[in-house]
């Protein structure tokens, strides 16, 4: 019965369903309106059980990678005697991201139930929270909130008599993308610089202090309060296939209404982008030329295989129906970071925009990453100013190809992925770019034939 | 200048301390580093990073390699306000180019530099998290989103204000 009366059915909100209750960022008014029940019902449960159910949700982690969470907190080592830990990504640096900011920043308590639970499960006594150092005003919430829920008895000793200790702190980080990448993150905390492990060993058997770990997206964590109080297989039944429960997408770039949104994963990306209810369509009467689905690194799209898979299916708002088609035609839903880019917008200037941010990010340690990322810079560079030939153009490629899989971690991926869906979509952008160089410097490609229907492959 | 943190700092820094595990007191480092800068004129000189690498315990080298690889701590001097406009895509898409230049224009100053009177920095940044506010710009502590010319003159011309006041 929870469920009809604190969650919003009817259009399917989760994670968002109170988040226009005036003053929702304070307890009182939180607890109001059902708070920390999934607390109080998750304590008397045992750990095996929370962890069952998170398994039955089919919760996917919402960072970016999408590896079932129940499975990951399986993973984790428990050798007598060492202390455990949860640390939740917010780090949200992937451009095109903010949601996670959309969480911390107006329903804190949320988070907070996410984290009490998850930590119960997972045997944590000293959680911490990672975020960028960048959002600096949201440490100051979150203490708040955790000074809150302390007071009321849900943090601190003997969580409501079960013996379970708890303390969450928040940690800043100082401006560093590469601290996303959960190994980085750790080391970060560490108080190093953030540079990848290489693993084995994982995390979950040592990561922080050497300590089993366990590194949890923001979103992935609130998501565990609604699943305790709904249960995982009522979670399970919301969304589609393996695109369970809800999923928050930031969707900004040229749309009416930015922001960010919470999805059943049930409806199509035209819906998504033309209906009122979600970004209200694209400002000035303007066209869809492309879009990047799902943060910077996942595969740019034009419109038409964006709105519809190379089988001339509608493409839908869920794992499985942005990545239909693999790299050749299709993308992935990643972060949920949504970026819409409209017929006067140029695909050379956008990439070469990621590739600076890429080059920029790129922590040093591998020779690929490290070069690679300045060369595609510099290459975009000449391309976007005139300056290019037909044969960099290939070269671009070439580099791109030789990044992807030769790094520690994957950043080096998500710095190759987008340049070579550009390239793969937009090449006559680039070759115009070439052959034109002088009028490339007055105005833009524009949507060209991308938006054309395609012929259906069968 | 001094380089001591008040006794209310020192007390903050235990406090950050104590979150760690023992004996893991460099976890500390980079919050520690954060209120150092904020305390000792907005960047890290040698003598900060060496009072920070003595409070906990550190080698300096450890807090040098650790200070020059974060992008939030400064290696040099900047103005009294740092204007770090977000460059990439998705704020790049809704204006940020002529926001940028705009500034660069009123200010005469390039991207890195720092005005002669010492007020402002122009210090173009990566994706800040509020792409769907766009554009935007991280200012001090908080950011100011949905810019346009007419509100960085206005923003300009308060900081202004003040900073004579
Ligand atoms: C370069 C890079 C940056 C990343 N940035 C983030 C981030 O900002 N936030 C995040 O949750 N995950 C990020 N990730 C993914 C994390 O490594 C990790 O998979 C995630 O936090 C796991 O949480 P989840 O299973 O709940 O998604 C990043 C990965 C890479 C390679
Ligand atoms: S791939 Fe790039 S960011 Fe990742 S470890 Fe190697 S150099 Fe660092
Ligand atoms: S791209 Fe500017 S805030 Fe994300």
């Amino acid at each position: 019965m929870l469920s009809i009366l604190y969650f919003d059915i009817i259009t399917m909100k989760l994670l968002l369903a109170k988040a226009d209750i005036p003053n929702i960022r304070s307890y009182e008014v939180w607890k109001a309106n059902g708070g920390y029940e999934s607390v109080e019902k998750a304590m008397k449960m045992t750990p095996e059980d929370i962890l069952e159910e998170v398994k039955k949700s089919g919760l996917r982690g919402r960072g970016g990678a999408g590896f079932p969470t129940g499975m990951k907190w399986s993973f984790i080592a428990k050798p007598e005697g060492v202390p455990r830990h949860l640390v939740v990504n917010a780090d949200e640096s992937e451009p095109g991201t903010f949601k996670d900011r959309y969480l911390m920043e107006f329903l804190p308590h949320l988070f907070i139930e996410g984290i009490i639970i998850s930590s119960f499960a997972l045997g944590s006594n000293t959680s911490y929270i990672y975020i960028r150092g960048e959002y600096a005003w949201i440490p100051d919430i979150l203490e708040a909130a955790i000074d809150e829920a302390k007071a009321a008895g849900y943090l601190g000793k003997n969580i409501l008599g079960t013996g379970f200790d708890l303390e969450i702190y928040v940690h800043r980080g100082a401006g560093a993308y590469i601290c996303g990448e959960e190994t980085a993150l750790i080391e970060s905390i560490e108080g190093k610089r953030g540079n990848p492990r290489i693993k084995p060993p994982f995390p979950a058997v040592q990561g922080l202090w050497m300590r089993p770990t366990v590194v949890n997206n923001v979103e992935s964590i609130a998501a565990v309060s609604p699943i305790i109080t709904i249960g995982g297989e009522a979670y399970a039944k919301i969304g589609v296939g393996r695109s369970t429960g809800t999923k928050l997408i930031s969707a900004c770039g040229n749309i009416n209404k930015p922001g960010v949104y919470e999805i059943d994963m049930t409806i199509s990306v035209e819906e998504f982008i033309y209906s009122n209810e979600y970004c209200g369509g694209i400002p000035n009467g303007k066209r869809l030329k492309a879009c990047i689905p799902g943060g910077s690194s996942v595969p740019i799209l034009p419109a038409n295989l964006l709105l519809k898979t190379a089988k001339g299916e509608p493409r839908m708002m869920n794992y499985e129906s942005l990545s239909d088609g693999g790299f050749q035609t299709g993308s992935m839903m990643g972060s949920g970071g949504f970026i819409v880019l409209d017929e006067d917008q140029c695909v050379v200037r956008h990439t070469l925009s990621l590739a600076h941010f890429y080059m920029h990010e790129s922590c040093g340690q591998c020779s690929p990453c490290r070069e690679g990322t300045g060369w595609m810079y510099r290459i975009l560079k000449n391309l976007e100013y005139g300056k290019g030939q037909m044969k960099d153009i290939d070269l671009l490629w070439d580099v791109q190809r030789r990044i992807e899989g030769n790094t520690i971690c994957p950043l080096g991926d998500a710095a190759a992925w987008p340049v070579a869906a550009a390239i793969r979509h937009f090449r006559d952008e680039f070759e115009w770019h070439v052959t034109h160089p002088e009028e490339a410097q007055q105005r833009n490609f524009g949507l060209a034939h991308y938006a054309d229907p395609l012929e259906v492959i069968v | 200048m001094n380089i001591q943190f008040t006794a209310e700092k020192l007390e903050k820094v235990k406090e950050i301390i104590a979150r760690y595990p023992e004996g893991k007191q460099k976890s500390a480092l980079i919050p520690v580093l954060h209120l150092a800068q904020g305390e000792f004129g907005g960047w890290l000189d040698v003598p900060v990073m060496d009072y920070v690498a003595g409070l906990l315990q550190l080698n300096p080298i450890e807090v040098y390699e650790v200070a020059t690889f974060y992008t939030m701590f400064n290696m040099k001097p900047v103005g009294k306000y740092v204007l770090e406009v977000c460059q990439t895509g998705p704020c790049m898409i809704c204006g940020s180019d002529q926001i940028i230049e705009h500034i660069k224009n009123k200010l005469g100053i390039k991207a890195g530099e720092t005005t002669p009177d010492g007020l402002f920095t122009l210090k173009p940044a990566e994706c800040l998290g509020a792409c769907g506010y766009a554009p935007m710009m991280q200012l001090g502590k908080y950011y100011k989103e949905h810019l346009t010319i007419e509100k960085v003159d206005a923003i300009l011309d308060e900081l202004r204000a003040a900073a004579t006041n």
